[in-house]
């Protein structure tokens, strides 16, 4: 067990945990995007930043992947830490401008103009679907391709992989293209950006996105 | 390469010493050597017709006996290359043609006469240097690495070891053990000089006393050296490679690795070669591989080659290389020296600290911590590039001052030109402005001047650079280079080139700076590894000290130093022109009209800024403003 | 690429090792002067990696090309002594002679022009390097003339 204090209250976790986990374990909520409790943490998105206080330089890290340690002081929701989170749930808006969960996101963190030019990306390269695809479905038919602001998630050669399940997960998990199932036509309900290779035709062709309610018996969310 | 001998495994110490001494033995120190520059760097001066003209005239003339044509790594001088230095008086000649040389053979090697078109004469006082120690480039400096490059052929082992090499290994393999050679160090001072500046005694006392579960460590040496204009790794690795290996070889042997990596940059073909050679040699001689000398210390290394990602310089970044896959970093909450390659301990240093630990086996950490500042010990190899006149690699005690770099050793700025700033650090490091330029060079003054020593690359910059143009060259560079996983790095720097861009088309507001500095500073703070982390540095630290150039851009719409073409103009001086029509002619857009014998004028609407017709005018008759 | 001989006998040389893949391709691309598909597919089954991650590493690193390259490579070294003197103008230049922007190839196959971070000849610079020629002291109204070198 290690002791540490975080927001000021001292608690205790298991060695190995996270940060972030040790925060839910106490109530207190850290917003996440590519986090899910059912994969391995990536660390990519940076909206889960805590401060970690030190004596010579404290440091602003990413809790999903932080391990706690003895002694560890903590603060979730510092100054820092909050100028810091707006700045990158901003910059995230703008490669995401569409997205109703970066925008909801937004709103609790008191954003309310975009500084920065709009690019529809419309993907935060997450790497939910990825891991999702890899270590839930086992099939691994989703990657990254390319490198800084040309990375992407793909297939390879972008030609529909062999691997691929048909499982729809990666929509499911998707945190910002929420339109995916309600479009009659692959191209045009998708974002586009993540070349998801599940066919999906028609509405009735439920894949399985069963936390889905709405005009078509998808939701929106 | 020249085979001295068969190469017999040495199994012990005193084979080994044995060897060196029969080497030294047969070798003349008064015989006659000409050790040319065949570094990359000479590779566009000519550097490989002149060596197999001086080794045909050799030839031609019969006088093997007397004279040995040594192709050799680079002396540093790169802005008067082609050069050679005649050993043993050390007459040094530069800017030498393949015409020369059956002069040279017959003057200076024949007949001891000095040819004094081929002496370096200072510029400034016009006094002409016969020796190379008294070239005012070298004076200043104190050449401890570099100095070994013209005196040995990269690949001969031979010469390495009639220099003294090896002999750090033997010692510390006979007389030093683990702890000792881990306290040497430590005592000495070094610190990494691939950027990070960490102690490296203590790296390796980390390493060493991590846990492996099957006893596996591995010690890697990092000759990723990606901060353009800096090539200082790989002249060392390309003029001795064996001072990288041994420095290695005692590296694992106190952390108790049997196994090390060399990962070079993809772009560097003749430092891999080089390397490649030099490591058939010391298997040869039982140098690497099982058993080495007798000691029952096993140790070899691999070659990996880089991919070209600048990312790949980081330190877990390269190790996901060294493992197949690509070039992401990881968080550093769990150490490399702990858990690194495969999940091993790992060892990794830059390629001058390997190559500073042999002198400091040898000479005594007492000794190495003398020269230097308190903070920082040792020498530093920097590569002096840009605006200068004396362009090369310079090797100085920590402590000297920028100005006695840039003006003692590099010459100055040339054309005339006033200097306006030095770039320290590459893409991680800032500009020093010419009021600071009595800093002396030292890991912690220059971080507090809100640059880093990085890997020592040192670029030189004039008035006529834009430092809002050089801002955004950095983060272009970035934007290419980044892993792309983290949002403040992918995004952010994206959105920080678009506002510089702005700046430099005169689009931008003067909310932008403040954006750009917030911008910055979440990069800073947020990102997951040292790219992105550093990234900031040279936009915060030239609007720390050239925001009036910001501000010209913005306010003013023009750009002081004339560089950024939206906001340039071309013109053609009526007064200067001779209407000869060439710039017409080369003109892209056909935008320069006129009548021979008269003053051609540029059409505005049409001109491209594309700096063609200056570039070819012989009278300065194209004005920038 | 009809043949897969040199494929197999590169994996053999390296013993068809995971942490071999990156000298796995730069061997392959040494062979074929880019990475074919197939030749990727065949790395992918034998070493048993997913395809999409040895397409990762094809995309990721700088020196791979998935595309075949025109006859003659052009470096335009953009490191910061070269841009300090220069270089963003020649290599406007080069764009605007060849019809082609960076990174790509003419329509012809003539040439494939491309850009390096600094080549370490910085005393040179601007740097230009063709195939394995190293050229110096670049200026934008040369390349015109260094270009017709190039068959």
């Amino acid at each position: 067990m290690v002791e540490l204090t975080i927001d000021g209250v001292r608690t205790q976790a298991i060695e190995g945990t996270t940060v972030l986990e040790a925060a839910r374990d106490m109530g207190i909520v850290i917003p996440t995007l590519c986090y899910d409790p059912g994969l391995s943490p990536y660390g990519a998105c940076r909206v889960c930043i805590v401060e970690v206080v030190k004596k010579n330089g404290s440091s602003l890290e990413a809790s999903c992947t932080l391990p706690v340690e003895e002694g560890q002081v903590i603060l979730t929701n510092s100054e820092w830490v909050k100028r810091s989170r707006r700045v990158i749930v901003e910059l995230l808006i703008a490669s995401a401008p569409n997205s109703k969960r970066l925008q909801d996101l937004a709103a609790t963190l008191g954003i309310n103009k975009v500084r920065f030019k709009l690019k529809d990306r419309d993907c935060i390269l997450c790497g939910l679907c990825v891991r999702y695809c890899k270590e839930q479905m086992q099939a691994g038919a989703l990657g990254f391709v390319g490198r800084g602001t040309q990375r992407r998630v793909a297939t390879a050669f972008d030609e529909m992989p062999q691997e691929c399940r048909n499982c729809g997960g990666c929509e499911w998990i998707c945190p910002v293209c929420e339109r995916a199932c309600t479009a009659g036509n692959l191209v045009d309900g998708l974002c586009g950006a993540c070349q998801n290779p599940v066919p999906v035709e028609t509405c009735p062709v439920c894949t399985g996105c069963s936390e889905s309610v709405g005009p078509h018996g998808h939701r929106v969310y | 390469m020249i085979l001295w001998v068969e190469m017999n495994r040495l199994n012990s110490v005193q084979e080994f010493e044995e060897l060196r001494k029969s080497i030294v033995d047969s070798r003349d120190p008064n015989k006659l050597r000409i050790a040319i520059c065949a570094g990359s760097g000479c590779l566009a001066y000519g550097c490989v017709p002149l060596v197999a003209a001086f080794r045909d005239e050799v030839d031609k003339q019969g006088i093997q006996d007397r004279v040995e044509v040594r192709a050799t790594g680079c002396p540093g001088f790169c802005e008067r290359g082609a050069l050679l230095t005649i050993f043993p008086q050390g007459i040094f000649y530069q800017r030498v043609k393949i015409e020369d040389v059956p002069e040279i053979i017959t003057e200076t090697i024949l007949e001891g006469r000095i040819i004094d078109r081929l002496l370096y004469v200072d510029p400034a006082s016009g006094e002409k240097s016969v020796k190379e120690a008294d070239v005012p480039f070298y004076r200043k400096q104190h050449r401890l690495l570099l100095g070994v490059n013209n005196k040995i052929d990269p690949n001969s082992i031979e010469d390495y070891l009639a220099n003294g090499g090896y002999s750090a290994l033997a010692k510390a393999l006979l007389q030093m053990s683990s702890d000792s050679i881990i306290d040497e160090i430590k005592r000495s001072g070094l610190r990494g000089r691939g950027g990070g500046g960490f102690p490296a005694g203590s790296k390796w006392e980390s390493c060493r006393n991590a846990p492996s579960s099957n006893g596996v460590r591995y010690v890697i040496c990092n000759a990723d050296e990606g901060d353009p204009g800096a090539y200082m790794d790989r002249s060392l690795l390309e003029g001795n490679p064996h001072g990288v290996i041994e420095g290695m070889m005692i590296g694992a042997y106190a952390i108790a690795s049997s196994e090390g990596y060399v990962y070079v940059r993809h772009e560097y073909p003749l430092a891999v070669q080089n390397l490649g050679i030099a490591l058939e040699q010391a298997r040869a001689y039982g140098l690497l591989g099982k058993n080495i000398l007798g000691s029952g210390f096993d140790f070899d290394i691999n070659i990996s080659r880089g991919g070209g990602a600048f990312i790949c310089g980081e330190s877990t970044a390269l190790m996901a290389s060294l493992e197949g896959k690509i070039g992401e970093p990881r968080a550093k909450h769990i150490h490399t020296v702990e858990s690194g390659l495969n999940g091993k301990p790992s060892n990794l240093n830059n390629v001058e600290t390997w190559a500073n630990v042999p002198m400091i086996i040898n000479k005594g950490a007492d000794w190495y911590s003398q020269i230097g500042t308190e903070g920082s010990k040792g020498t530093k190899v920097f590569s002096l590039v840009g605006k200068i006149n004396n362009t090369g690699l310079v090797e100085v005690p920590m402590g000297m001052t920028l100005r006695e770099i840039v003006y003692d050793i590099g010459g100055g700025v040339p054309n005339g030109k006033r200097f306006k700033a030095v770039q320290t650090g590459g893409p991680s490091g800032g500009c020093i402005p010419e009021g600071l330029l009595d800093l002396p060079v030292d890991f912690d003054r220059l971080k507090e001047a809100g640059s880093i020593m990085g890997s020592g690359g040192m670029i030189v910059m004039d008035e006529d650079t834009c430092m809002v143009d050089v801002a955004k060259y950095f983060v272009r560079f970035l934007t290419e280079e980044s892993c792309g996983k983290c949002t403040p790095c992918r995004e952010g720097l994206d959105r920080m080139l678009d506002i510089l861009t702005d700046v430099t088309e005169g689009k931008a507001t003067l909310d932008d700076i403040e954006l750009l500095e917030e911008l910055g500073n979440v990069i800073k703070d947020t990102s997951l590894c040292a790219l992105g982390g550093t990234a900031p540095n040279p936009v915060l630290s030239t609007l720390r000290y050239f925001r009036d150039e910001y501000e010209a851009h913005i306010r003013e719409h023009r750009c002081p130093a004339g560089v950024c073409k939206a906001l340039i103009t071309f013109t053609i001086d009526e007064e200067a022109c001779t209407g000869c029509g060439v710039c017409a002619r080369q003109c892209p857009q056909e935008a320069i009209s006129g009548e021979k014998k008269q003053p051609y004028v540029i059409d505005q609407g049409l001109c491209i800024k594309c700096g063609l017709c200056q570039e070819s005018c012989k009278f300065d008759a194209v004005i920038v403003s | 690429m009809n043949d897969n001989h040199e494929v197999e006998a590169i994996i053999d040389k390296h013993g068809a090792k995971r942490d071999s893949l990156i000298s796995m391709l730069q061997d392959i691309q040494t062979v074929y002067h880019y990475l074919p598909q197939e030749a990727l597919e065949t790395v992918a089954s034998r070493v048993g990696l997913p395809m999409i991650q040895v397409y990762g590493v094809a995309t990721f690193f700088r020196s791979f090309t998935l595309t075949p390259r025109g006859r003659h490579i052009i470096k335009v070294c953009l490191g910061t002594a070269c841009h300090v003197r220069g270089a963003a103008r020649v290599l406007d230049r080069m764009e605007l002679t060849l019809g082609v922007k960076r990174e790509s190839t003419t329509d012809d196959q003539r040439f494939t022009l491309e850009t390096v971070n600094c080549v370490g000849c910085c005393a040179l610079g601007p740097m230009v390097i063709i195939d394995d020629d190293y050229h110096g002291q670049v200026s934008s109204d040369k390349v015109g003339s260094l270009l017709a070198n190039y068959e």
